[in-house]
């Protein structure tokens, strides 16, 4: 306090010369990571159906918007968070800075595909939903012979090492539904293994969701693992690219909830009834926005080959998610995934490599010995240093969370994780390498 | 003057001045100590602090300890990180260096039709709009760029311009030569004619006088310039993220400080490394520097005598410089590609273009335009007035401390944006105005964000002006009755007057395009920057053309500006000239 009272004194000066005011009557104060393309229209027609209210759209992106939230909650200024990631939500609601509101809409099922729509709680709720799938540059396919991906299993091909792209899940929440989508798919140690072999053939892992679609569009790797409406809107831009949804794919909500102690509490309820109303859910289906609405009865007002994820089985619904099981262990498998495979690509790759190209030669001369070396070999890459039930123990989850109690420390972990992925790949890639001459 | 041949040979000793510096310092300028030394505390040291004591603090009890210092030695990431990163920034001085040497030398020391553009074109790749500055270089030099796209097409080779810790060396180089050119550019100008004049005078001429006399005599700067590119280099992180570079420090640090509900120290851990070298750095170029003398007396008129070219010499002159010129604006001739293209996308040039782009932004970016132009130039101005107080304290004072100012100042370098944007919004978001707006949310919290940023470069600037000015001229004034103030404000501004500009062009044009610290500040549209509004677009495919148009822009502005600075230096180095 002392600290805040001397900031003040030394700034009542240059507080004097700054003339912004602001205006409290009918603002309503909107934190998003959406852009542009996506908050305009929303901006243009909520405030054309609630006359005299004025919808003021702060971007950022999801963590700093989270941070921001965060630190000024002692004297908030924020009506509304609106982002894509549940796990942000999931953390502001942790931190207790959303307050419940259950929109008034009618007619939104519980669920979309496998995975519920609104918080149970009511801290906040779903307004559309996106699938995941793979996007390609249709010239660097053609400039680099690669035929069209179909389905998750096929970007593990040796046709298309270093040629995928996707966003780090401890970067992208929606990405890291993905992920968690696929370990509770397929079990733990199959799921990993999917991942690692997919992995293997990446060209990059980026840092942010958007990076992804930026270097697709711009032909700096050919295909990457993306939200389909970065596809579609990408594709209205004019850019040389396609999609395609797996034959199983996940569906993920983006949601609204509204901050706690919002100054215009009124406001940001009706905004979030807004959005999810008839009128805000046929906003959705604007080219440039291109999400698909969480209310069946809009997709009667869509084109005809937009996807609707109430008909159309593939789009999520065969898939299962938990979301306990995801939350217990989410900073988890965020760190794991980074340890042993972002920050250890290069060695992953050379592994992935010297294994394709063992079952290359294999191909073309069948060798006992060299297959079991590459069995061998595949296993050693696929081997995670934590078993499932670990993962979501209290032990290890609490050393990501800062909690109270003493206990292991995140870099330690780390370390440990990141010394048993690299020795496995450098064993793996030896072994390949072995089977490779066995075989010639 | 016959002070000028002691006080101008670089090999001489300091004890000459010695004198003078050993005069304690006014009650004046302990009084505008103290007043710096609250500025950097209210607005850096604290803000900063209250993020990373978490680096000290232990996992769950919150005692103090250095175990998580303990946990980055032992960390195989952090290691590889550190060395990484030390590579790399050594590396970009090297490669910087070869850049700025000869552009600076050819323009400040010939007859050089076109001089003041050089400079100016020069100092462009220093404000490289974020994100699309990016995709620029990407779409030229990437691995499917229209440089590597030709290659491929007529030789069949692809040139990893921007692969690994290469290519980061590559871009940071062409990205950051700009300082060690400003500010060497600034310190040719100032040598004393005579000094050339008498090595002349006794045989010396051509290589062996650039080597044993200009070069050194410029020394200040180029040591200025070089210490900033290689810790900018070292703290900075969006470009190794651009190129996918992971195991650097600053990128480790920005990753973890910014990841969703991870409470990890480790970020800030990264953080005090990262502040710690920077002032290491600072630290070993001042002492390179120390015990020598840079300060010539007299200002000759407009410095060096500028040579007139022989034809040939002329021609490599032009070649040398156009071919430099190209290849550090390659990036900028690629962005206002993009800024016209309708779709560039895996090819070697745009499909078509247009001017839609234009259009778009053309409505709002006005008051994005008048946002960054007033928070840019008010925190150039707080840097320079800072920088060469900081500068006149350190040199010509014996104040105890005041390296300390300096070097709290230097650490704002290392500090990454986000965490002194977190770091603003913890201490000032608490204090109320009158009317219940929290502080910071006004939009002198960017400006002041801005200013601490960016001090560092101006000061650098400012430093090396100073050193460049002997002590005599200060006792002389002084001696014939002058008062300290008079003195400085008659005798050292003037005679700083470059290097104070260089320093306000550093700090004003890179203000203009930054984003992180800018991103947790902005509070609302109409307060918003212009790099925030390229941010805004630069989320969207369809926002990448209106984007590079805003970047256009931001860069158009800066360079109209630097332009305008540069005539003004030329303009006083020639009254100078006249008046004497």
């Amino acid at each position: 306090m002392l600290r805040h009272s001397v900031a003040a004194a030394a700034l009542i000066g240059t507080a004097l010369f700054t003339g912004v005011a602001f205006a409290q009557s009918g603002k309503v104060t909107v934190v998003t990571s959406f852009s542009k393309d996506v908050t305009d229209p929303f901006k243009q027609a909520f405030e054309k159906a609630h006359p005299g209210v004025t919808l003021d759209v702060q971007n950022r992106n999801t963590n700093a918007g989270v941070k921001f939230v965060e630190e000024t909650k002692g004297n908030n200024q924020v009506d509304i968070f609106w982002a894509s990631a549940p796990d942000a939500f999931e953390v502001l609601k942790g931190k207790g800075l959303l307050q419940k509101y259950k929109p008034k809409a009618e007619g939104i099922p519980d669920k979309i595909g496998s995975y519920p729509i609104n918080d149970p709680e009511n801290f906040y709720s779903g307004f559309a939903a996106s699938g995941y799938g793979i996007m390609w540059n249709d010239r660097y396919a053609k400039a680099n012979k690669l035929p069209d991906p179909k389905d998750w299993q096929d970007l593990a091909k040796p046709i298309y090492f270093d040629h995928v792209a996707m966003a780090a899940p401890s970067r992208s929440g929606t990405t890291h539904l993905t992920i968690e989508t696929i370990l509770q798919g397929e079990g733990w140690d199959q799921g990993w293994r999917t991942l690692k072999e997919v992995s293997g053939n990446f060209r990059q892992i980026t840092e942010r969701s958007f990076g992804v679609p930026e270097a697709v569009n711009s032909g700096q790797v050919g295909l990457g693992i993306v939200i389909d409406f970065f596809a579609f809107s990408s594709q209205a831009s004019g850019f040389p690219v396609k999609f395609v949804y797996p034959t199983v794919t996940t569906i993920v909500p983006a949601n609204v909830g509204v901050i706690a102690n919002a100054p215009n509490k009124a406001g940001a309820e009706a905004f979030v009834d807004y959005l999810v109303s008839s009128a805000g859910q046929e906003v959705l289906l604007e080219p440039s926005i291109r999400r698909l609405p969480v209310n069946p009865a809009i997709y009667a007002k869509a084109p005809a080959d937009y996807p609707n994820p109430f008909k159309d089985p593939s789009l999520g619904a065969r898939v299962k998610f938990n979301v306990d099981i995801s939350e217990k262990r989410t900073n988890v498998v965020d760190v794991l995934y980074d340890q042993t495979v972002t920050f250890q690509l290069e060695a992953l790759k050379g592994a992935t490599k010297a294994i394709q190209d063992a079952e290359a030669a294999i191909a073309k001369k069948d060798n006992a010995d060299a297959k079991a070396l590459v069995k061998e070999a595949r296993d050693l890459v696929a081997a995670m240093p934590v078993t499932e039930q670990e993962a979501s123990s209290p032990e290890i989850a609490g050393a990501f969370t800062g909690g109270k109690e003493k206990g292991a420390r995140q870099a330690e972990l780390e370390q440990k994780w990141a010394a048993f992925a690299k020795e496995r790949y450098q064993q793996a890639q030896a072994k390949a390498e072995q089977a490779q001459k066995l075989a010639r | 003057m016959a002070g000028a041949t002691t006080a101008g040979r670089a090999r001489a000793s300091s004890t000459s001045s010695g004198n003078f510096k050993r005069l304690l310092a006014s009650p004046g300028q302990i009084a505008l100590a103290f007043g710096i030394a609250l500025f950097l505390l209210l607005f850096l040291v604290v803000p900063v602090g209250t993020v990373i004591y978490v680096a000290f603090t232990e996992k769950g009890t919150g005692e103090f300890t250095l175990v998580n210092f303990l946990d980055f030695a032992r960390t195989d990431l952090f290691i590889r990180s550190f060395w990484n990163s030390v590579y790399v920034s050594a590396m970009s001085v090297v490669v910087a260096s070869v850049f700025a040497l000869p552009l600076a030398y050819i323009t400040t020391r010939f007859e050089f039709r076109g001089a003041m553009l050089i400079q100016t074109l020069g100092f462009l790749p220093l404000i490289m709009p974020p994100f699309v500055g990016a995709v620029a270089m990407l779409l030229l030099f990437g691995r499917n760029g229209s440089v590597n796209l030709l290659l491929d097409d007529w030789l069949g080779i692809k040139i990893p311009f921007m692969e690994g810790l290469n290519g980061v060396i590559f871009v940071q180089a062409v990205h950051y030569f700009p300082f060690i050119l400003i500010n060497l550019s600034a310190a040719l100008r100032n040598i004393d004619r005579a000094m050339e004049e008498a090595a002349q005078n006794l045989g010396s001429s051509g290589f062996r006088l650039f080597r044993r006399i200009v070069f050194p005599l410029a020394m200040p700067g180029y040591i200025a310039g070089a210490s900033l590119v290689f810790v900018k280099v070292f703290d900075d992180l969006a470009t190794p993220l651009l190129l996918n570079v992971k195991d650097m420090l600053a990128p480790q640090a920005y990753l973890r400080v910014t990841s969703i509900g991870i409470a990890d120290p480790m970020g800030y851990v990264i953080s005090v490394v990262l502040i710690c070298m920077s002032i290491l750095a600072m630290w070993i170029s001042a002492r390179a520097m120390r015990g020598k003398d840079y300060a010539t007396v007299q200002r000759g008129g407009g410095g060096l005598a500028k040579r007139r070219m022989r034809p040939w010499e002329s021609a490599v002159a032009y070649g040398a410089v156009l071919l430099i010129l190209f290849l550090v604006l390659a990036p900028h001739l690629g962005l206002l590609l993009l800024s016209f293209a309708t779709v560039w996308s895996f090819s070697p040039l745009p499909d078509a273009y247009t001017l839609a782009h234009y259009g778009r932004v053309f409505g709002e970016s006005f008051v994005y335009v008048k946002n960054t132009m007033i928070y840019a130039s008010i925190a150039g101005l707080i840097d320079v007035v800072l920088g060469t107080a900081i500068a006149y304290l350190v040199l010509r004072t014996k104040l105890i401390g005041r390296e300390w100012l300096d070097w709290a100042a230097t650490a704002a370098l290392a500090i990454p944006g986000v965490v002194l944007g977190i770091g603003y919004l913890r201490t000032f978001y608490g204090v109320q105005l009158p009317d219940g707006t929290p502080l910071a949310a006004l939009w002198i919290m960017i400006v002041l964000a801005l200013a601490i940023r960016r001090l560092p470069y101006a000061l650098r600037a400012c430093y090396a002006a100073l050193q460049q000015i002997s002590v005599s001229l200060e006792e002389a004034a002084e001696n014939l009755g002058a008062t300290k103030l008079r003195t400085i404000r008659r005798i050292v501004l003037p005679l700083m007057g470059g290097g104070i500009l260089a320093g306000f062009v550093t700090s004003f044009a890179t203000a203009a395009v930054e984003l992180s610290a800018t991103l947790m500040l902005v509070q609302s549209n109409s307060d918003a920057p212009l790099a925030y509004g390229l941010y805004v677009f630069m989320q969207s495919p369809a926002g990448r053309g209106p984007g590079a148009a805003l970047g256009v822009i931001a860069v158009l502005l800066v360079a109209v500006c630097t332009f305008a600075s540069h005539l003004i230096i030329e303009r006083s180095q020639k009254a100078k000239a006249v008046g004497r």
